[in-house]
């Protein structure tokens, strides 16, 4: 096995998923705010900030959906050691990971039943930049507006138009995070 | 033994309640089911509330309990003891200071900001469980949004007691679509549920649900054009402190029918009386 597999984890799991959680709910809670996630160092392609969700959320109760370049040896190695989550496709996972493109088409993943909306993939979309300007957002969490740099405006309005079925989405980019619920409504 | 994990809970069961809670932010009002553990409390004291501090706490959190708006009562001592010895967090009675407030059936007078969490303790989270006991049946009018039985049963009250007579766990509608128990909280506190800058957190332990109100979420008391919602209170001045805007207890203090009203929200008059505000029964 290689060392690069056992290594990367978070050194003080309970202090550093505590934090890394309460940076992930900020964001989820307040849409278009950036946090930071530290403590991760998974294998090349993730995130720094994209690891320490995994670390922070997934287990053997979450399928987990490696999509395009992330679906690779060393982060399926990472993530069996790590959290022991079971791979799974996109129609049967809970959580996805992939770049915007590898994700596609979001017709493909779980959005929940109306007596459970809950039982919803949550998709965590790795991003080249990460900005709080673009798509203009508005809804719970917001107290005016909000601003953030959406790969594809249009998706976010369908996928809102379903509320409360829906998707949510976990943006990540270095160790930076930024959260879009299906509440949010785009403009 | 002498070590617990941070905040008692085992990673596996925080990942389980953190998840929950990721999914009741992203529908507000919408009771998340979650594996409630056993805890070391008898259900009905906050077993909930406890499972969801223990999942949002951070080591540098300052954690304060009330109960009906009280720091210094058995159920805030003993669940604010609880975390300082299983999480070693720093606590506090002030409602400024404190990052992470626990609460059974109030929610503080002063306004929170935002980085407050505000965590609830809920027995029954379904608002309409004692209209209809099935939860089959009330899962379905969840999700068809078929809500008139409430508005039945708050029309029941005026044509009985000629106004709403539901006075605490007032239902409310959350951004439009679901119908949500704020909790026991007196409908006094129901204003405050909505436009809030904090994060609000319900756990309902025995009953395994969590559900959530982001910061700034639109929240709305049931009522009817001809009957507004009525945030009623105790029409007195707080004894103690002479503030006549704050949630009053009524104490009874002998046995000839004397009385007392003092603001549910001790940490609130303590403040006021420190600052020199005094009522007419102040020593």
């Amino acid at each position: 096995m290689q060392a690069q597999t056992l290594e990367g984890g978070f050194a003080n799991p309970p202090a550093d998923a505590a934090h890394a959680f309460r940076g992930v709910m900020e964001a989820m809670a307040r849409p278009g705010t950036l946090h930071q996630l530290a403590g991760a160092t998974p294998p090349a392609p993730l995130s720094a900030a994209a690891g320490a969700v995994l670390l922070t959320l997934c287990d053997t109760e979450t399928p987990l959906y490696l999509a395009g370049d992330a679906d690779c040896a060393a982060v399926r190695a990472w993530v069996a050691f790590h959290t022991g989550a079971p791979l799974a496709d996109a129609a049967n996972c809970a959580f996805a990971i992939g770049t915007w493109q590898a994700l596609a088409p979001l017709s493909g993943f779980p959005v929940g039943t109306p007596d459970y909306p809950d039982r919803s993939a949550t998709l965590i979309v790795e991003c080249d930049t990460l900005d709080t300007k673009g798509a203009t957002l508005t809804g719970p969490g917001i107290r005016d507006s909000a601003a953030l740099s959406l790969p594809d405006p249009q998706a976010f309005r369908d996928n809102a138009a379903r509320f409360p079925l829906g998707l949510d989405f976990l943006f990540t980019c270095g160790d930076r995070v930024a959260a879009l619920p299906r509440t949010t409504r785009v403009r | 033994m002498t070590e617990y994990n941070f905040a008692y809970l085992d990673e596996q069961t925080k990942r389980m309640i953190r998840r929950a809670i990721l999914k009741g932010l992203a529908i507000p009002g919408y009771q998340v089911p979650f594996a409630s553990r056993e805890m070391p409390m008898p259900y009905g004291w906050g077993t909930g509330g406890v499972q969801v501090s223990a999942a949002v706490l951070t080591p540098e959190d300052r954690f304060k309990v009330i109960d009906q708006g009280a720091d210094d009562t058995t159920n805030a001592v003993s669940i604010r003891g609880f975390f300082e010895r299983t999480a070693g967090v720093a606590t506090t009675t002030h409602t400024e200071e404190a990052t992470v407030i626990q609460t059974r059936h109030r929610i503080p007078e002063v306004p929170l900001r935002e980085g407050q969490i505000l965590v609830y303790q809920v027995p029954i989270p379904e608002p309409l469980r004692f209209l209809e006991p099935r939860e089959s049946e009330t899962r379905k009018m969840h999700s068809l949004e078929e809500y008139g039985l409430m508005h039945v049963k708050l029309y029941e009250d005026i044509s009985r007691h000629g106004h709403i007579a539901t006075s605490y766990a007032y239902p409310v509608r959350v951004e439009a679509r679901y119908v949500m128990d704020p909790s026991p909280i007196p409908k006094f506190d129901n204003p405050k549920l909505g436009d809030c800058a904090a994060i609000q957190l319900f756990g309902a332990g025995r009953e395994q649900r969590i559900y959530a109100l982001p910061p700034y979420t639109q929240v709305v008391s049931l009522d009817f054009e001809d009957h507004p919602f009525d945030p009623s209170k105790a029409d007195h001045p707080c004894g103690l402190c002479g503030a006549t805007n704050s949630y009053l207890d009524e104490v009874i203090v002998d046995d000839a029918g004397g009385r007392m009203f003092v603001c549910s929200d001790t940490d609130y008059c303590e403040a006021r009386q420190a600052q020199g505000h005094r009522g007419k029964d102040a020593a």
